[in-house]
């Protein structure tokens, strides 16, 4: 197994501090210049530039500590987890801690990005180190007062006092210690004297959240605002070829129509390297209004024709052009070991399957929008976003800005899945403002929003096994998919390292619908393809399919092979584990339980489903989930992520469904898209491995596996092996039992 | 464009808008009471419930014409200090994760506790079932209307 090599990083090149005119602190470091090679700049306070910086603690002569947390919010709880390692280490109550979110550093950003579940895997060093250095600081201060050595000085809980037992707080030194060199060479704590990191500390913005304060993109107003609504290609594949606005202008509140587009293509032309503007194909009509309802009016007032650029697709197409894949011989071999042309050639017995998963929308609760105003002076974005970075840098180029003129405000976000990734919105209403020289506000409907989205591609895997002798001995698994394949690393995921004969090749087909990231890409489906996959392998070889997992795992312990990415032992660990608290082979009677495992984003998983049928219908009642994602910083915003994870991954395996017609999406709304709601829902028993391994991603790891969980179970009633999803729409369901 | 008196949150308040707005959108964009959210604009989601003369409604399909002489709460007039039983008990579960939804679970289950102070499992999922969570915190959900059904 490849080891997780600790952070090497500086703390000298990405630490400053600098006295408040207000009284108190501020400690300014870049989180994401700590990653990097040491660059190493002399430290001048005088000459201290806080655009460097993309996160800061401050701390005020009461001793109050503010934390501005730098890394966007989409519901995974990093405003609150991450702040947490700061403020372990800076060792203070967390009662006195007050989150913030930062603002868009524009020049020195690295990594400031909501996804791949990595805030807190690269954040565990860089984050603790800084807090550490600003409680050494604060030690050295006192300690300079009293005339002692800091190495006889103790913090707790914002408190410094020496061996006389004098007592100072923070609050009474911030101002001395702003002052003095910043320390190079702290310790961190033993993660047994962790007195935060560990604890259940609930999201920071729950007050305002359950109050309803604004805190979210739509709810961003300025004075004079106004409010835009975008009407973009019915179909992928049309543009825009003439429209009559005279129905949306008749409307009172509406202001101004116009088209959009251009800055877009120009933009495309020029760096040809975003996936972000692939919406920026057409011209798009703007309706300006002076409220939301005007503009959302406004836009199916216009009369627009549209002609097709490129050839409709529909999900006909797609299914054959993706099964035309599979079945020629246009692949990528990605890994290949031993040779499977011989192990199935010599194999007693070959199991061949194919699995298929369609389009999904992202659905954020909280519909794409975002909000600009471009001055003279200036650019500023602000909403909810996944990438400000790139946002910025897209911004600044197609509006021909200096990206120093281009200001960033982050939002929390209602969601976001993936989809937020995609700036196009933030662009849309760079020039949309740019136009109008006005503060506006971009909305889409919840119909455009699904309409007119970046999709989860959908795949088709042939997944074939050979076995001899009772042993597995190759695997061969092919992928077509659209407009891409799976990412570099999942080749090495498991089984790999674990089958003597193994290859994974790849297939892609291009479309011009578009499509992304979406939670735990590529692997969403793929872990439910394999995993469903080895409950057949296990019954065809006619043996537990925990032990066959076991069994293979210990093929990978002590290899040599550094590309493969999962732990053995850990993947073990919680594949024990869950059997242990599902009660695994002891159902009651009418209860069906389905087996599932998997590793990605750095974490292991294993689940378990317990099922029962009710007039021929499966229903999950139950999920036991054993993670194993190092230490968990904060179990109850933990333990919110796996549960969100394991419901979510159920009702997309279950449900979940976006196909097309000549272009079109068939669905737009939540009347004829089933999401997963309350009453389907399963009660989700959550089990977390102890161990002192850093920390690693969990806002992703707990989806893939769920499917296969899920699909196994439904198998073990009804003997029906799904292999295509939305499960639900795949299965036969016996008429006599209705 | 019309006048429309309303009572919202115990007051009363004049708002100019077009007879077919929204209350959903006279609430956000005509007195900036921002905590009713918009999800789908046709009752499916839950994101803009309110209390309407007790009960939970959707304010996306509410007409500010119809809505004149109904008491209207928000989220915001809950309660005075954010001290709402339902309240307290999301914020002990630490129900939310991104948050966006959870205005509306919040007024959909004090509309429900309300005429059923003490529910049994299966009438709080049922009562909950039309509010979407897309963070899927429905486990969360379920425990704090209960905790909230002690209060």
């Amino acid at each position: 197994m490849k080891p997780l090599k600790p952070t090497s990083f500086s703390r000298r090149s990405f630490i400053k501090a600098s006295a408040l005119a207000s009284g108190g602190i501020l400690i300014g470091f870049n989180l994401f210049t700590a990653c990097k090679p040491d660059v190493a700049p002399p430290i001048d306070i005088s000459k201290l530039n806080f655009n460097d910086f993309n996160a800061f603690i401050k701390i005020s002569d009461e001793g109050i500590v503010t934390l501005f947390s730098p890394n966007p919010e989409i519901g995974q709880g990093v405003k609150t987890s991450m702040p947490m390692l700061i403020a372990e280490e800076l060792d203070v109550a967390w009662k006195n801690v007050f989150v913030s979110q930062a603002g868009l550093d524009t020049e020195n950003f690295t990594r400031q990005v909501a996804g791949g579940s990595q805030s807190i895997r690269l954040g565990w060093e860089p984050l603790r180190q800084t807090g550490a250095t600003a409680r050494q600081m604060l030690i050295n201060a006192a300690a300079k007062k009293w005339g002692v050595d800091p190495s006889e000085c103790k913090t707790k809980e914002g408190i410094i006092t020496n061996a006389n037992g004098d007592k100072l707080g923070y609050g009474e030194v911030v101002t001395e210690a702003a002052g003095l060199e910043i320390p190079t060479d702290v310790k961190l704590k033993d993660p047994k004297e962790f007195t935060i990191i560990g604890q259940d500390i609930p999201n920071v913005d729950i007050d305002k959240i359950i109050t309803g304060k604004p805190l979210f993109g739509l709810d961003y107003k300025e004075e004079g605002m106004l409010y835009a609504s975008v009407l973009r290609p019915p179909a992928f594949g049309q543009v825009l070829d003439s429209y009559d606005d005279s129905g949306a202008r008749s409307i009172p509140g509406v202001i101004n129509v116009f088209t959009i587009g251009e800055k877009a293509r120009a933009y495309l032309k020029q760096e040809r390297r975003s996936w972000s503007v692939k919406l920026g194909n057409s011209d798009k009509v703007v309706v300006v209004a002076k409220t939301t309802w005007d503009a959302l009016k406004g836009i199916k007032a216009i009369k627009a024709n549209w002609k097709n650029e490129t050839p409709l697709e529909s999900t006909e197409d797609h299914d054959k052009a993706l099964f035309d894949l599979l079945d020629g011989n246009e692949f990528n071999t990605r890994r290949s070991d031993g040779d499977i042309k011989t192990a199935f050639a010599e194999a007693d017995k070959v199991i061949e399957r194919t699995y298929e998963a369609p389009f999904l929308p992202h659905n954020c609760m909280e519909p794409m929008n975002f909000f600009a105003n471009v001055t003279a002076d200036k650019v500023h974005l602000v909403g909810p976003v996944q990438t400000p970075a790139e946002a910025a840098k897209v911004v600044a180029s197609m509006l021909g800005r200096d990206l120093k003129e281009v200001q960033v405000d982050m939002t929390r976000m209602g969601g976001g899945f993936g989809r937020r990734l995609y700036g196009d919105f933030a662009f849309e209403v760079a020039e949309i403002a740019d136009t109008i020289k006005k503060p506006v506000q971009m909305i889409s409907s919840r119909e455009d929003d699904m309409a007119t989205g970046v999709y989860r591609p959908p795949t088709k895997y042939k997944i074939a096994a050979s076995i001899k002798d009772g042993k597995l001995t190759g695997y061969h698994l092919k992928e077509a998919c659209i407009n891409g394949n799976m990412y570099g690393l999942i080749p090495n995921f498991f089984p790999a390292g674990a089958v003597e004969n193994y290859q994974v090749d790849t297939a892609s087909h291009g479309s011009n619908i578009t499509t992304g990231a979406w939670r735990a890409p590529y692997t969403n489906f793929l872990a439910s393809a394999e995993q469903s996959f080895f409950d057949e392998i296990a019954e065809e070889m006619g043996v537990d399919r925990i032990q066959l997992h076991l069994d293979l795992l210990q093929n990978v312990k002590g290899t040599t092979d550094e590309r493969i990415q999962y732990s053995p032992e850990r993947l073990e660990g919680v594949i024990k584990l869950a059997v242990e608290k599902s009660d695994w082979g002891n159902a009651k009677e009418g209860v069906y339980q389905g087996f599932s495992t998997y590793y990605c984003h750095n974490s292991h998983v294993a689940e378990v489903a317990d099922i029962v049928m009710k007039n021929g219908i499966p229903i999950v009642k139950k999920v036991t989930c054993a993670v194993d994602c190092g230490i968990v910083v904060n179990p109850l915003g933990a333990k919110n992520q796996v549960a969100g994870g394991v419901i979510d991954g159920i009702g997309h395996a279950m449900y979940g469904e976006l196909t097309f017609n000549k272009g079109v999406p068939q669905s737009n709304n939540f009347n004829n898209y089933q999401l997963i709601r309350i009453g389907e829902t399963p009660q989700v028993d959550i089990h977390f491995i102890e161990n002192d391994i850093a920390p690693t991603g969990l806002g992703e790891p707990t989806l893939p596996p769920v499917g296969a969980a899920v699909a196994n179970a439904i198998y073990a009633a009804t003997g029906q092996r799904l292999t295509k999803q939305p499960y639900m729409n795949n299965l036969k369901i016996e008429k006599e039992t209705l | 464009m019309a006048t429309f008196n309303l009572k919202i949150n115990n007051k009363t308040v004049s708002v100019e808008a077009e007879m077919d707005t929204p209350l959903l959108w006279v609430l956000r964009d005509h007195l900036d009471l921002l905590g009713t959210k918009y999800g789908c604009g046709i009752g499916q989601c839950g994101a803009c419930t309110v209390h309407v003369d007790g009960n939970a409604m959707r304010s996306c399909l509410l007409q500010v014409s119809q809505a004149e002489g109904m008491a209207i709460t928000t989220i915001e007039g809950l309660s005075e200090n954010g001290d709402h039983p339902v309240q307290q008990a999301w914020k002990e579960i630490d129900v939310p994760q991104c948050g966006y939804c959870q205005a509306g679970q919040i007024m959909t289950a004090s509309a429900f506790l309300e005429r059923n102070p003490n529910p049994n499992d299966a009438e709080i999922r049922n009562a909950m079932h039309a509010n979407i969570c897309r963070c899927a915190s429905y486990n969360s959900i379920e425990k704090a209307v209960k905790e909230a059904s002690k209060k």
